[in-house]
Formats: C-alpha cells, structure tokens, sequence
C-alpha cells in the first residue's frame, strides 16, 4: 500500500523538465564542441577505415554519438563485427 | 563615462527590449542618467514600449552617417526625467552601420549619460556584433525554455570571444507554478547549465503586456511582481546586494504580505 501511495506521488518517470534538462544537455554538447553533423561523418569515414583494416564491420551498423550523463560527455561508438579478419604473423606483432 | 550595458539574448521574443525600457526607466527613476539605443535596426520597438513613438525625427544611422548631430536625434523621456532615447532607424538596412561606428557612438554617448543601455538584435549577425560593439558589460535574458537557454549559451560564448566577460543572466517569464510542477526547468537547472551569475529572474506578468499596451514601464508599477523584479535588478546592476524576490505567489507568507502591504 505504501508503495503503491510513493508511486502514485512520486513523480520519479521522467518530469517534461527533466526530459527538456536532458535535451539541453546535449545538444549544448555539440553546440559547444562545435561538432556539426559533417564532422562526425567525417570521424565516422575515418573509423570505418581504421577499423577495417583489422576486422568486417557492418558500416550501416555503425553509430557514433556524442553522449552526456552526470556531468560527463562521452564519444558512444557502437560498431557492429561482421568477421575478424585473419591477419597474417608480422601484423599482428607490430601492433 | 558612463557604463555600457548590452542586453541580448540569441533568440527573439524572450524579452531583450521589455528588459532594456524597464532598467531604463528603473535607472533613471532614481535619479540616474540614462540613454538608451535601439540597436534592434529595420525593427525598432523600443520607441513604442516607451510610448515615444510620435517624436521621432532622427534615428541612430543618421547620427552614424553624420546627418544630424547626437544631441538632435536623442528624444527625452515624457514621464521619466533623465531618460533619452536614441531610436533605430526603422527603413535602412541593417548593414548600414559596421561595428567600429557603433563603438564611436557608444563612446559619445557614455561622456554624456551615466548608463547608457543597448538593446541588441535577436540573431548572431551583422545587427548583434553592432550591438556589442560598444559595451563594456551584458545582460543576457532567457526564458526556462529549451532553445532560450541554448541560444543564450551560444551568445554567452560569443561574448566571451568578443572579450564581454562575464555576462550576467536575466531570467524572463519565470512560472513558480510550472516548476513546482516540474514542468519548467528552475533558476538552478538554467544557472547549473549556463554556468553564469544570475543578475535577476522576472516572472509571467500579464501586466507586462498592460504596461506595454500603454507605453509605460512595469517597474514604475509598484504593485506589479514583474515590476519588483526589475527594481531588484537596477539595484544589482547599482552593486547592491538584493536577495531574490519571493516568486511564490500564491504561497500563504506572500498573499498574507501582500494583504498587509508588505511585498
Ligand atoms: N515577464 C513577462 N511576462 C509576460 N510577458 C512578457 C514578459 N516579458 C516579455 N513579455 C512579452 O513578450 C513579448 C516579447 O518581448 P520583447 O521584450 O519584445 O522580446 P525581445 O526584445 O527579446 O524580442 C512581448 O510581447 C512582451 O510583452
Ligand atoms: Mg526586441
């Protein structure tokens, strides 16, 4: 009963100025960084060529975000294997 | 010399030229000299939130462009002794003036006027670097909303490249209500985000629009909540430390002060 009264009082799910805070936060990420769409599509078309030259990668996977939580901004990749690729000896002893 | 103060903001519509006539006339009310400039050029408002629309004859870029002298075209305030305007023009272009003019004329301005306030332009163009050409210190305002907030950190950074350190914030169109709610973002989620000192925060008050419907200032209104708020801010922008208001409004310590005359 009790927590059934928290619940129905405690407006905890997301408040619209919490969601608007949230927003804020983020875009002002960018805005500040000055990171406009191109440049992280160019990182984007960077990475795909860096990461491919070790292992396939889904490129339409592929997702590159700028994230903020508590006060930390992130780079969120998220980069789907499709293979690894079988490197030859000498590479892989100079990485 | 006096001090030049912008008031600015990004986004239109938050505020700027209600803010600029009501620290004006709070300004001059007590005493000060005050010259106000519409640098808002092709739109200017602030003539008609003053009530001194019908006396124009020379605007600001006919003093820039040597046309007429400074005194000619500064019009003195009808109810508010030591408040002169300095209107924009309303058909030139807005690149009709460059920065380096503005500066000039805020210059000669300042020798004559003890603050001399310069509502800026929405947008971050031509019309804004003219307006912050000239000052030594500004007012950004925002409302608690979203894309006020983003804009405002937008121009706070460009008046940081321009060497206007240290903006101050005013808070426009504040709903205790909302935020009570958790429908508005409160004056600690803007100042948090922001990261600036906070100069002021102005609640909704329909009597801002009564106010401006008249050509006259909510900050001579002395019942006005909005009005307070703004006789707080000149005393800020004077150096005096002045608490915030209660913007509780409907809370029982504040109608029960009300009733009793005190506010
Ligand atoms: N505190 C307030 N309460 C209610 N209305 C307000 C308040 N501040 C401004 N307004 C109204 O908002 C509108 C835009 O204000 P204005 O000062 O012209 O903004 P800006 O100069 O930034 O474009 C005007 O109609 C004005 O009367
Ligand atoms: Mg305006």
């Amino acid at each position: 009963m009790l927590e059934f009264l928290t619940r129905l009082f405690s407006r905890e799910s997301s408040s619209s100025k919490d969601i608007a805070k949230e927003r804020l936060r983020l875009v002002l990420v960018h805005d500040r960084a000055g990171v406009s769409p191109q440049l992280l599509q160019a990182l984007k078309s960077e990475l795909i060529k860096v990461i491919s030259n070790y292992m396939e990668i889904d490129e339409s996977g592929l997702e590159v975000n700028l994230e903020s939580n508590d006060n930390q901004v992130a780079l969120i990749a998220n980069i789907p294997i499709k293979q690894m690729k079988r490197l030859p000896e000498n590479v892989v002893s100079t990485l | 010399m006096g001090e030049v103060i912008v008031v600015t903001s990004g986004k239109g519509g938050v505020g700027k030229t209600t803010t600029t006539a009501n620290l004006g006339v709070g300004l001059a009310a007590l005493g000060h000299k005050v010259a106000l400039i519409d640098a808002d050029i092709g739109l200017r408002n602030l003539d008609v939130l003053l009530g001194l629309e019908n006396r124009i004859v020379y605007d600001l870029t006919d003093v820039t462009g040597g046309r007429c002298r400074l005194k000619q075209a500064l019009i003195k305030d009808k109810h508010c002794e030591g408040l002169h305007l300095l209107p924009a023009s309303q058909t030139k272009d807005k690149t009709a003036v460059s920065p380096e003019e503005m500066k000039k004329l805020c210059q000669d301005v300042a020798q004559e006027f003890e603050y001399v306030i310069v509502d800026c332009p929405a947008g971050i163009e031509q019309g804004f670097r003219n307006a912050i050409a000239g000052a030594d210190k500004a007012i950004v305002v925002t409302t608690p909303e979203v894309a006020a907030v983003r804009d405002a950190d937008r121009i706070i950074g460009l008046l940081e490249a321009a060497e206007l350190r240290n903006p101050k914030l005013v808070i426009n169109r504040f709903r205790y209500k909302m935020v009570q709610q958790k429908d508005m973002m409160s004056i600690e989620d803007i100042i948090d985000i922001l990261a600036v000192d906070l100069l002021g925060v102005v609640p909704e008050d329909e009597q801002v629009v009564v106010s401006t419907n008249k050509g006259e200032s909510v900050v001579q209104d002395e019942r006005s909540r909005s009005g307070q708020a703004f006789r707080n801010i000149v005393q800020r922008i004077k150096g005096e430390a002045v608490p915030l208001m209660n913007l509780n409004q409907n809370g029982m310590l504040s109608k029960l002060r009300r009733i009793i005359g005190l506010k």
